[in-house]
């Protein structure tokens, strides 16, 4: 942070906080002409508020945020684009989307988004999920929606837990992992197996793009990004159904530290959910 | 004045379009009327009911436990029906299918062999309207003005031919009860 | 108006909501309200505006109903008691987001899967909420063919009004019986005011949110208050009854829906013996149209409450009377209909008893 103040001071020895420009980060090349110039190359993206994130340390929530709106700003669709978030984690997502935002219950944003979408078709439709609200309580709606190839566009996290809640056993914990309610361990006779959702959605007719991808490092997040606006694009092709899962850490229901979740995503969570483009029909 | 009629038989005899048909006479000659189909599991098993009321008055309850006239398209329906009947009211029979009568001294009957009628003027499929015909003519419940009408309605988009049939039948079925009087 | 026309319940609802500028419809099959999707597909398919989703459940299609509000249209979805229960989570979202919506409810014997008979087991679900939390909805309750199409344009314009989602109860009865009806004018869902909170894309305006959590309890206060505010002036505005021979009477039967109609037969019969009875139809469930019954049963002998179900709109006519006159209960549940003869032999007894016990 201390390098980003000096660079922002830079140019006219101020710091302006309310300039856009000051929130971003630039960088200074000396030209011949020995010109200070300016050039913005990381800034905060005009669909994403200026307000904290009550996201935990290590959480990937904050980045994929950044992720979808990036790709809003890219696309230029902000002004039509609606938002449906989930409950879970991110039921707060519509404080940080600067995008008209409906909340749904839990488990119902496949459907919600199915309602606001056939009375706006010319807008953009996305719903931001955990696992627990998509591969769980809200499997009915995102299958039927995928089959309909309703246009719409899930991001869905998987941090392979109950995150809000405090940690319970999701559809997508690992065999063997522990959580508060499979205290020594997921055993898939007695808790099930980790649902592949994704591979499931694959099946259904009606949709067109899904890949799996990860936050966990920096490859992974261009990754995701790329995926994301392809998902995005999918809907704007008018082809179906799109969504992008999204390996997430959850050091704190994980009860790890930031790096060891990182890790753990890369070592162990994407054996069972490998990284991958799972169809692409878009 | 409230009349209550039930209409029952099989499925294919026409029966929900009787009341439907009568229903709508009703309606055209500003009464009061209402059009009860049978629904739901009751129609599955091939047997089909309706209950008809045209009334002077506001109607109160569109069903009707002892309704003043049955029709029974078939044997089932008059053993079904045979004791709902009111007192004095009036059953009719389709004589071509029940040869038996009710076990009731209390009512009228009218018997007429509405798929020889039908038949003989080259409208099988038209029994129903025979039958409504008879219902009309003995009951005066609707105007046959009225119930020509009603076909027209009820048949509306459909072939001319078929309308004509239908109102043919009717008037075959009137004319049934003039001869038989 | 239309020309007066015959026609099913079930179709009513969907003509006059299609008329009241509805252009969307959400459901899943059930009987006995099926005729009325069916309805809706069928019209929807014949329009380019009209949007009719088969949803995989009850539960999806009141989410769908949610999703389509939000973006301002009126919207329509339809069940009958199984699936209401179903769509109880989506509705108490709906009041929580005040966001308006008609649901339909052609009730059936219950509890559980029941049957599909006519009954009126599911007004404690309709009136006090039926969902969780701290919410009303309006409930009407039509019991001829005309009024089914006239409480429609009325649910729809004041789902609107009072941005809160409106029931209408009806039966398997009420839906598939024929009755002459005329239909009003149709609305042109263009000509009616702009919703200004209505999720449209945030162009050339701020950003909007429509939400029910508050996770700050005095804002989730102030959500609940204004609710109920806003409930109160429901109350004030819209309660309905129709008060059938009640000037002169000594007793008063108390029913809606198609009780009600068998009510009036049974009225009709009793005064036709000398019984001075009326009838009280409440038209609006909730808000409860206690106040006329309760300045009026100071005068009277008796009230009768007759519902088909065990007994639960009872509870609101004895709320109202507060004991200034005896409240007795006659119910038929499971979907049994009741005679006028047997309910004029109801309000015959219960008037004896009390000339005996005044004699």
């Amino acid at each position: 942070m201390l390098a980003l103040e000096k660079l922002k001071k830079a140019p006219d020895g101020k710091i302006d906080k309310n300039k856009p420009e000051s929130q971003g980060i630039s960088v200074f090349s000396h030209r011949h002409t020995g010109v200070l110039d300016v050039k913005k190359i990381f800034s905060r993206p005009k669909s994403l508020k200026d307000v904290p994130f009550h996201y935990c340390p290590g959480c990937g929530h904050s980045v994929i945020h950044r992720l979808v709106c990036e790709v809003i700003d890219e696309l230029g669709i902000q002004d039509r684009t609606i938002g449906v978030p989930p409950a879970g984690c991110a039921v707060l997502a519509y404080n940080y989307f600067d995008l008209d935002m409906c909340e749904a219950p839990h488990g119902r944003a496949a459907a919600v988004a199915t309602g606001i979408k056939r009375m706006l078709p010319d807008h953009v439709v996305f719903t931001y999920q955990g696992d627990g609200d998509i591969a769980a309580i809200g499997t009915a709606e995102t299958i039927h929606a995928a089959n309909r190839g309703e246009r719409v566009t899930c991001i869905f996290v998987n941090n392979a837990v109950y995150g809000m809640t405090g940690g319970q056993m999701a559809p997508t914990t690992l065999p063997g992992q522990v959580t508060t309610t499979s205290p020594g361990g997921r055993k898939p006779l007695r808790d099930g197996n980790p649902l592949d959702l994704s591979a499931m959605l694959a099946l259904a007719a009606g949709s067109v793009f899904i890949e799996r991808t990860t936050v966990a490092n920096p490859k992974g997040v261009n990754r995701t990004k790329k995926a994301i606006r392809k998902a995005f694009q999918a809907q704007l092709d008018d082809k179906g159904f799109s969504l992008v899962e999204v390996l997430s850490p959850c050091p704190t229901n994980w009860k790890m530290s930031p790096v060891d979740s990182i890790t753990w995503v890369e070592e162990t969570m994407s054996k069972i959910f490998p990284i991958q483009v799972i169809k692409d029909v878009a | 004045m409230s009349l209550k009629i039930i209409f029952s038989g099989f499925g294919g005899q026409g029966v929900l379009m009787m009341g439907y048909v009568l229903a709508y006479a009703g309606m055209n000659e500003d009464k009061h009327v209402t059009f009860l189909p049978s629904y739901g599991a009751e129609v599955r098993g091939g047997t089909a009911n309706c209950t008809v009321v045209v009334s002077d008055e506001e109607i109160a309850s569109p069903i009707a436990s002892s309704p003043e006239f049955v029709v029974a398209m078939n044997y089932p329906s008059m053993v079904k029906y045979q004791n709902m009947v009111k007192s004095g009211g009036t059953m009719f029979l389709n004589s071509d299918l029940i040869t038996e009568a009710p076990s009731r001294e209390d009512i009228n009957l009218c018997k007429a062999p509405v798929n020889t009628l039908a038949h003989d003027m080259g409208a099988d499929r038209s029994l129903n309207m025979v039958m409504l015909g008879i219902v009309a003519a003995t009951t005066g419940m609707v105007s046959k003005e009225a119930l020509l009408q009603a076909i027209e309605k009820v048949l509306q988009g459909k072939k001319q031919s078929l309308i004509d049939m239908n109102q043919k039948a009717l008037e075959a079925g009137m004319k049934y009860v003039a001869d038989n009087q | 108006m239309s020309a007066k026309t015959l026609m099913r319940g079930t179709h009513v609802l969907g003509e006059a909501a299609i008329r009241s500028g509805c252009r969307a419809y959400f459901g899943y099959p059930i009987t006995p309200q099926n005729e009325l999707p069916e309805y809706m597909a069928s019209e929807f398919a014949k329009r380019s505006d009209g949007v009719f989703v088969q949803a995989e459940s009850e539960i999806a299609s009141i989410n769908m109903v949610i999703g389509a509000s939000a973006t301002g249209a009126r919207v329509m979805t339809s069940s009958s008691s199984p699936g209401v229960s179903l769509k109880q989570e989506g509705i108490s979202y709906l009041a929580a987001m005040e966001l308006p919506a008609v649901i339909v409810n052609m009730m059936r014997g219950g509890p559980g899967l029941g049957n599909i008979a006519p009954a009126q087991g599911d007004y404690f679900q309709a009136t006090r909420g039926g969902g969780h939390g701290d919410y009303r909805v309006i409930v009407l309750s039509p019991a001829y063919g005309q009024e089914i199409a006239d409480m429609t344009r009325q649910a729809v314009d004041q789902a609107d009004k009072y941005r809160t989602p409106v029931m209408i109860r009806g039966d398997g009865m009420m839906g598939q019986m024929m009755e002459p009806v005329v239909f009003p004018e149709p609305i042109d869902p263009a000509s009616l005011p702009v919703k200004e909170w209505a999720l449209t894309g945030a162009k050339d305006r701020p950003s909007r949110i429509i939400r029910s959590l508050w996770l700050d309890p005095p804002k989730e206060e102030e959500l609940n208050w204004r609710l109920m505010r806003k409930y109160e002036a429901i109350t004030e505005e819209i309660s309905d009854q129709e008060a059938y021979l009640c000037e002169d009477a000594d007793i008063v039967i108390v029913a809606y829906g198609t009780a009600a109609r068998i009510a009036k037969g049974a009225v009709h019969r009793v005064r036709s013996h000398g019984v001075k009875a009326g009838l009280y139809r409440p038209k609006t469930l909730w808000p409860f149209p206690g106040s006329l019954l309760a300045s009026m049963s100071r005068d009277l002998d008796n009230i009768v409450v007759f519902e088909m179900s065990a007994g639960q709109m009872v509870e609101d006519v004895r709320l109202s009377v507060e004991g200034k006159c005896p409240v007795t209960f006659y119910g038929r549940p499971g979907g049994v209909v009741s005679t006028p003869e047997e309910i004029s032999g109801v309000l015959t007894s219960v008037s004896a008893g009390k000339a005996k016990k005044s004699a």
